[in-house]
């Protein structure tokens, strides 16, 4: 059985490295191979962009050779999908191949769409990547005081990053004596200040404590970049001095153009296998899918695990042997020394606890265990 | 005009307004939504949202612990 993945991300390595510890006979004995296909030779720690925005952490932190992270015996090809032919079981790539699969898995992830509101590119900072998050430093870095927006479309990857990025804002204002001389503000697109009614609930009185102010159902429309204001969907506006936006996100434009809107592939809430007549032998993993749940490294960890168990089971005994459940756990960086986490799924909301010191030195050391992950060690 | 199911059960987060107003977005003027939550808040919150932007809300009705709320983008 040849299994193709695409994508070398969180969710497509994982995969990768837990299958081939799974299948180490059968890739042995050439019963079964893994081929890997992405677009790029690193691998790079996406929720680092949060600290190098601030200033707490340097981009060439966040990065890995793709190939040093897989398990021998693993093909990997740095070479991407530019179409899918699910009815012909291959895909063609950028360097004119064909290659062909048995089980195919879409583990290509999503874009922050700074382009999706009028005005939001030239006038907002972002940190969805590592030329965002250094451009945003570097104009934190040369503020001199104001009213800071935050501001959030949907869907967005990371639901906790609206919360992470404006308490580390505060902190970092903090830290630098100007706590007198910028007036933080917080727009969200739902009437609480996070989706998890739990989260919100601990949230806004933080929010309140640190003098933080908020708007709640303020969806971006458009930004008038001359007078420095943002409007919203709902008729509202916020005047910026500095405005931080997470953007709207969408799938990988392949993706897209194989018929899926915006790029996110309809998928089994349970197996994962893609929707549809071509679905049997394709599985969606993290972003990729439109499942209503959050855009998080952790969703892509927990469904990679569920895949790679059930690909193993098929190999050996021809049937899957787990369910995906909606796990999802996600750390929430409650400024720059504390934290804490929610961890939830389809049935169980969760409950988060006061942030502490603990949760963020634990937070700090996955930062570095991050990479035991991907190697689907932990 | 299109109809377009928007199937939020089970979600915490985003949630299933936020699932709408991302449907919303890539839906057309004209188009109905039809939203499945299993969190009862919806039936109130969804609306709310919905009215305050200024589309229209279709209806709303509760099968089996399934809060079902449609909804028309207007504009």
């Amino acid at each position: 059985m040849k299994i193709l993945i695409v994508g070398g991300g969180m969710g497509g390595t994982i995969l990768a490295n837990n299958l081939a510890r799974r299948l180490h006979g059968e890739l042995k004995s050439g019963k079964a191979r893994i081929v890997m296909l992405s677009a790029s030779d690193r691998h790079m720690y996406q929720p680092g962009l949060l600290y190098v925005a601030v200033g707490r952490m340097t981009p060439d932190e966040l990065y890995r050779d793709q190939a040093s992270l897989l398990e021998p015996g693993i093909e990997f090809h740095v070479d991407p999908v530019t179409e899918f032919h699910f009815a012909k079981n291959h895909v063609t790539t950028q360097s004119g191949k064909t290659c062909d699969y048995d089980v195919l898995v879409i583990a290509t992830g999503s874009r922050a769409m700074m382009t999706s509101i009028p005005g939001l590119a030239e006038n907002a900072e972002t940190f969805y990547t590592e030329e965002t998050a250094v451009k945003m430093f570097k104009a934190l870095r040369s503020f001199e005081g104001g009213r800071v927006v935050v501001t959030v479309g949907v869907p967005h990857k990371c639901p906790m990053a609206p919360l992470e990025i404006t308490f580390m804002l505060h902190d970092y204002f903090k830290d630098r004596g100007m706590g007198d001389k910028v007036q933080i503000h917080y727009t969200y697109p739902i009437g609480r200040v996070h989706s998890l009614e739990n989260v919100a609930k601990w949230a806004a009185p933080e929010f309140d404590r640190l003098g933080i102010t908020y708007e709640t159902l303020f969806n971006m429309k458009e930004v008038d970049g001359a007078n420095k204001v943002l409007k919203s969907e709902e008729g509202s506006e916020a005047k910026y001095d500095l405005l931080i936006a997470i953007p709207a996100h969408k799938g990988m434009e392949v993706v897209e153009k194989a018929g899926f809107q915006n790029g996110w592939v309809p998928t089994n809430r349970t197996n994962l296998h893609m929707d549809g007549e071509h679905g049997k032998n394709v599985l969606v993993l993290g972003d990729t899918t439109n499942l209503p749940i959050s855009k998080a490294g952790s969703t892509a960890h927990f469904e990679a695990e569920v895949v790679a168990e059930n690909l193993a089971a098929v190999v050996k005994m021809g049937v899957p042997v787990r369910d995906y459940d909606g796990k999802v756990f996600c750390f929430i960086q409650a400024g720059k020394e504390r934290a804490t986490y929610a961890s939830f799924n389809y049935t169980t909301p969760p409950s988060p606890q006061p942030p502490t010191r603990a949760v963020h030195w634990f937070k700090t050391a996955y930062n570095k265990l991050y990479w035991a992950s991907a190697r689907g060690l932990l | 005009m299109a109809k377009k199911v928007i199937d939020a059960r089970g979600s915490f987060c985003p949630g299933p307004l936020m699932e709408l107003i991302a449907g919303v977005k890539a839906a057309d003027v004209g188009d109905e939504l039809e939203v499945l939550s299993t969190d009862k808040g919806s039936a109130t919150d969804i609306p709310e949202w919905v009215k305050k932007v200024g589309h229209e809300v279709v209806g709303t009705k509760e099968e089996n612990g399934v809060w079902h709320v449609f909804i028309r983008k207007a504009k």
